[in-house]
């Protein structure tokens, strides 16, 4: 009974963030278009625009091989997975010991070694500077987030995210640098990852400039309904981590009762709100840099990274 | 067990003076190559009982080599772990070239010497005392030569012949310095007394500097890289998939077995030079597979930044062990000798995929490449499986290492030493920048081949290789598959050859539930490669029947759509120099990048060319200085050839008192 | 084990520390100057709440003068300088950023190295860390002006070094309170004298290049 219990509980969790992931995105939108005094689409419209495009037939280039058809569905399944096992309102999940912090982060990366592949297959120059690029922000960008990993894990002794977030709700955290620099490591990491501005932008077609849309470009259909699903899911996953690590609050504990974990629900949505609007303010008030800054911008992040994790041994060896 | 082994060994031997006189005709490829697999597979069987039993060790001493020593040969954990690698890779490799063999021209120059270079490697594993073991070690690097120059016609093939040869001479006459320091005054060289004797820390600090070099030339440790990246990828491609999958790893062993067994203990000062020496060997090493252009010769260079993984590992294995932790030593242990087996695992499938595609095309450079997806689906199937793996993506096995590694990294602020507790994060920072940068390769090396449209008229024309070698291969796959969803059943099996080499081992992992890793108990971080695979398989495959069944399953066929303005020129997509352009601009300065751009004057309509080279740092700034130097003193030396006999006796004559003087003040 | 008055401490020296590298990072005068008063604010923060803890009166005052002068009457000054000369765009480095990062860190590294070394004895672990943090931020001034060709970043590397002083200076209790006005003081005036130097190679070499100067030293070869 215990166990069917937990069941339930790990697949509310993955349930969860699926149904969340698209109504992030449309906050954003939201809250981008209104700080830009314009009225914005509704907040439910990435909904409708995933059921829209799930219901249209697919138009495949005429080259494009079976990699480009499964690409999808394995970019959504990796992010999900990921995305299922980060800790958003409860810890000590049935699942939660699947795989640790660094096991999510090289699942991201499975993530875009697919969409990568993806974006080269049919062929086209776009395809490939996308691919090209996106890589070379990953480059950066994992091992900055494999830093921060670091420097989270040895503060909380474990890799394991319920380990660390049980960690951070307790006293024996305080204030430490390590973990401010480690925030805003992750932030930047989280901006690239997600195709933000500075660093992409999420909204432009415009051909020099994108990445994240130039690899995307020749998916149609349910295939593109999938990847945007799969890029919401990112950005609630990331925002759902930076809530858990440095934000704990409210997160039930393992083995919690009902009151906790929908404390910890309104908890979570309340993150989530917090998070998508301040991503909304920062996209609005930074210009997007040149393609060749982003390797600086997030080699800045990797600094901050090597730096926190330095810094921590300071601290330690009181 | 052992006398199993050395009759196989002798076997091999036997079958390669067999094809020596073997007739020409197109049977002998076959009953040789068919006969390597099945010696191989016996090798690994042998390997596979000793660990699975956990057999005490056993040795042999047959009355060969130097009189008053003999031969000693013994298989313990050790040996029996790269003893069961050395079988799969060769194995694969000999399966492969059954039907990869009946491409060559001419046969009877890789026969011969083929079952000979993996009997001389088995030799090297099995062999207990430094004369056997730098004998066979000698035998191994010329049989690997004489098999780089099959194709001697070719100007480039001679050239790395030579490197490779002036490089496994460096390489013995370190070794021989080593294992002459380490047996001491006592001049004791079986590895029963080099492991008895006691020496101190500044004497084995030396010893493993040599062992780094020379051990390091073999695996491609940089500096002494420079030879790898040409000499690999001239052999044909079941020898490159060999000397890349399993010598690289012969020469681990012989790193592992010295320092780690016959050594004793080191000074923890000794470590860092290790771990800096494999972690910018491997970023480098990536940085270079990036910008390569030849098939063949990325995966070469990615062959050197595995082997900078792996010696980062051991390097941390050797700090853990001078600080007394033999548990955490072995958690380092198990991740480098896993590395090495899933490195074996999957660079020699993606250097037979490379062979099918050379067959396939003719074309080794990728820029000619293309579109092969549709023509040989499933060597594309197949060469998926080992990209996703190299690049150390769950759930396939190159993520378990890595992951072992980076816990292996979690644990250095128990290490002592605060020097040690920055470098080892810092160093495991240039890790994860070295995974992330093998992806990069990866997407492109397996981008540019097979997706795409075809570049050139043989790629367009391209048909799937024969049983044989796809047999190899997803064999290979299979394995790497296996090993990545499975990795406890490989980590106890390691087990035995990790206790030797660092005192202890990590608790069995196979009663954990649902086949996941907890290396540590106490710290209680775990990775279930069974799970994820299992939950990315139903999640993906849920996700698509759903898609399917509520929502559309039309697909129409249309031309591409390329923002409106789709090129038929194939020459129009990203090729492998404008695929590693962002990250030649990112890391210019350690590749010693150079764009040059050439426009034509305004009304000249001459086309424009843009050209971009690397160099390695190692040749400018090492090996070129230490050429011009030996050329000089060739030069002065020269002069030595035109003297009169008087000179010539009193040289003779200043030599020797020289000696005496040397003599009368050594003592 | 957590102490808030330690953590807080802590994390402003900590913080430091990151300003200093967010300078190094700047491509841009203008933002290079809004750091620099950032850093000045942290400072300011930092020695004003060493004040409160260590119960140093003196301290506040050492802390107003940081947020006076450092924070608001320098940026401001040397905002208007380099408006006036044009130049609020540009900072011409010498290194790349990456590789002068990847310096800093090594040298951060080091001090704290060595602090842990050489003060194992020191009985408060608060001054320690305080001396690490504010050798980090005295070398990676150092590294900015070594990196950068441009007078007036070399001026804020200067600064960022004093900064560095200052906090070494507070967290070390019991430093008398001339030191610290003689430090403000000494700021003051090598930004006066490096502000009327600024105009001399303005006015004779049309560029605030400092390496304009060795044209006329004889030292530049080329």
């Amino acid at each position: 009974m215990e166990l069917i219990g937990n069941l339930l509980l790990q697949g509310v969790q993955m349930f969860l963030v699926l149904v969340l992931a698209p109504g992030l995105t449309g906050l954003v939108r939201k809250a981008k278009a209104r700080l830009t005094r314009r009225r914005g689409a509704s907040v439910l419209q990435p909904y409708r625009d995933l059921w829209r495009l799930m219901q249209k037939e697919v138009i495949l280039a005429d080259n494009a091989s079976w990699l480009f058809r499964v690409s999808p569905y394995m970019i959504v399944a990796a992010t999900w997975v990921a995305a299922s096992l980060v800790p958003t309102f409860a810890i000590g999940l049935e699942f939660s010991w699947t795989a640790d912090f660094i096991a999510i982060v090289a699942l991201l990366g499975s993530a875009r070694f697919f969409l990568a592949l993806a974006g080269m297959d049919v062929g086209t120059s776009f395809g490939g500077i996308g691919s090209s690029r996106e890589m070379m922000i990953g480059a950066f960008a994992e091992p900055a987030m494999l830093l921060v990993v670091f420097t989270v894990s040895l503060v909380a002794g474990s890799t394991q995210l319920s380990n660390v977030v049980a960690f951070m709700q307790s006293d024996a955290v305080g204030v430490r640098v390590s973990l401010a620099m480690a925030l805003v490591a992750l932030v930047i990491v989280a901006l690239a990852e997600n195709a933000r501005i500075p660093v992409d932008n999420p909204a432009t077609h415009l051909e020099l400039t994108m990445v994240h849309e130039a690899m995307v470009l020749e998916y149609s259909g349910r295939h593109l309904a999938m990847i945007e699903l799969a890029a919401s899911l990112k950005l609630l996953l990331y925002v759902a981590l930076i809530g858990a690590i440095f934000l704990p609050f409210g997160i039930g504990p393992a083995g919690t009762g009902f009151a906790g974990l929908a404390a910890g629900l309104v908890f979570f949505l309340v993150k989530l709100v917090g998070g998508g609007l301040l991503l909304a303010v920062l996209e609005t008030s930074v210009a997007k840099m040149r393609v060749f800054r982003v390797a600086e911008f997030l080699g800045a992040a990797l600094m901050l990274g090597l730096l926190g994790t330095l810094l921590l041994f300071v601290s330690r060896s009181l | 067990m052992i006398g199993a082994g050395l009759t196989i060994v002798g076997l091999l031997l036997v079958l390669s003076l067999a094809a020596a006189v073997l007739p020409n005709g197109p049977k002998s490829p076959v009953v040789v190559y068919g006969a390597s697999t099945a010696l191989c597979s016996v090798l690994a069987t042998i390997g596979f009982a000793v660990l699975a039993a956990s057999a005490d060790p056993v040795g042999l001493i047959l009355p060969i080599g130097l009189p008053w020593l003999g031969a000693h040969f013994r298989i313990d954990g050790l040996s029996a772990f790269f003893l069961l690698l050395l079988g799969i890779g060769g194995a694969a490799a000999s399966l492969y070239a059954i039907g990869y063999g009946r491409h060559e021209h001419e046969p009877h120059r890789t026969l011969p010497f083929y079952p000979g270079f993996l009997g001389a490697m088995a030799v090297v594993i099995l062999s207990d005392d430094a004369f056997t073991f730098l004998l066979s070690w000698e035998v191994m690097s010329l049989l690997s030569w004489a098999l780089v120059l099959t194709h001697h016609r070719a100007e480039d093939t001679r050239q790395a012949g030579y490197l490779y040869l002036v490089m496994a001479g460096f390489g013995t006459m370190v070794l021989l310095l080593a294992f002459g320091l380490m047996a001491g005054s006592g001049g004791s060289y079986d590895f029963a007394a080099i492991r008895e004797t006691g020496r101190n820390e500044m004497l084995a600090a030396a010893v493993l500097m040599l062992m780094l070099l020379g051990a390091g030339s073999k695996a491609g440790l940089m500096p002494m890289h420079v030879w790898l990246p040409v000499a690999h990828p001239a052999a044909p491609s079941h020898v490159s998939a060999l000397m890349s999958g399993v010598m690289t790893k012969v020469a681990i062993y012989g790193f592992v077995r010295v320092v780690f067994d016959l050594l004793g203990p080191l000074p923890w000062w000794a470590s860092p030079v290790v771990i800096v020496a494999g972690a910018l060997t491997a970023v480098i090493g990536i940085l270079f597979a990036i910008n390569d252009g030849d098939g063949k010769r990325v995966l070469a260079w990615s062959t050197i930044e595995n082997v900078g993984i792996i010696f980062a590992g051991l390097g941390l294995a050797v700090a853990f062990r001078a600080n007394a932790m033999p548990g955490l030593a072995a958690l380092a242990m198990t991740a480098a000798l896993i590395h090495a087996m899933n490195h074996m695992l999957f660079k020699s499938l993606l250097f037979m995929v490379a062979g099918a595609v050379l067959n396939a095309t003719g074309r080794r450079d990728l820029d000619a490449l293309g579109g092969l997806i549709h023509r040989m689906p499933v060597t594309a199937a197949l060469a998926l499986v080992g990209v996703t793996a190299i690049s150390a993506l769950p759930p396939l096995n190159g993520f378990v290492s890595e992951w072992l590694m980076f816990q292996s990294v979690l644990q250095s602020p128990q290490l002592a030493q605060p020097g040690l507790q920055f470098l080892v994060p810092a160093a495991g920072g240039v890790l994860a920048l070295t995974a992330a940068l093998a992806a990069t390769a990866f997407v492109r090396f397996f981008g540019v081949i097979f997706l795409g449209r075809a570049r050139s008229d043989p790629a367009a024309a391209a048909s799937e290789v024969d049983r044989w070698s796809l047999g190899a291969m997803a064999g290979l796959a299979a394995l790497c598959i296996l090993a990545g969803v499975l990795p406890g059943l490989l980590i106890d099996f390691v087990g035995p050859a990790v206790e030797i080499a660092s005192g202890d081992r990590l608790v069995s992992q196979t009663s954990n539930a649902w086949f996941t890793l907890v290396p540590l108990p106490q710290i209680d971080s775990s990775y279930s490669g069974f799970l994820v695979m299992a939950f990315v398989a139903i999640v993906g495959g849920g996700a698509a029947w759903t898609v399917h069944r509520i929502a559309s399953r039309g697909v129409r066929r249309g031309p591409a759509w390329d923002c409106g303005f789709p090129n038929a020129d194939p020459i129009t997509q990203y090729g492998a120099g404008s695929f590693a352009q962002p990250i030649r601009r990112s890391f210019g300065p350690v590749v010693a990048a150079r764009e040059t751009v050439f426009m034509p004057p305004p009304g000249d309509p001459s086309a424009a060319r843009h050209a971009a080279s690397t160099t390695d740092l190692a040749w400018r700034h090492l090996y070129t200085p230490l050429i011009a130097l030996v050329g000089a003193l060739a030069t002065r030396a020269n002069s030595l050839q035109f003297l009169t006999i008087r000179r010539y006796l009193s040289l003779v004559f200043g030599t020797l008192i020289l000696l005496l003087v040397g003599l009368a003040t050594w003592n | 084990m957590p102490d808030l008055a330690f953590d807080i401490a802590h994390m402003l020296a900590g913080s430091l520390v990151l300003v200093s590298f967010m300078m190094i990072y700047q491509d841009r005068l203008s933002a290079l100057l809004n750091t620099f008063a950032l850093q000045a604010l942290l400072l300011a923060a930092a020695v004003g709440w060493q004040a409160y803890i260590q119960g140093a009166s003196h301290l506040y005052a050492s802390a107003g003068i940081a947020l006076v002068f450092k924070a608001i009457i320098v940026p401001w000054a040397l905002h208007k300088m380099i408006q006036r000369l044009g130049i609020h765009r540009e900072v011409e480095t010498v290194v790349g950023v990456v590789p002068t990062m990847l310096a800093g860190m090594g040298l951060v590294a080091l001090s704290i190295l060595l602090m842990l070394q050489l003060t194992e004895t020191a009985e408060s672990a608060l001054a320690r860390e305080d001396l690490a943090f504010s050798l980090s931020v005295i070398l990676l001034g150092m590294l900015m002006m070594v990196t950068r060709r441009n007078a007036v970043s070399q001026v804020v590397g200067f600064m960022s070094l004093e900064n560095g002083l200052i906090l070494a200076t507070t967290g070390a209790q019991g430093m008398p309170f001339v030191v610290e006005i003689s430090v403000a003081f000494s700021v003051l005036i090598a930004m006066i004298v490096i502000g009327v130097f600024l105009f001399r190679i303005r006015e004779r070499f049309d560029s605030v290049d400092t390496e304009a100067i060795e044209h006329f030293r004889g030292e530049k070869r080329s």
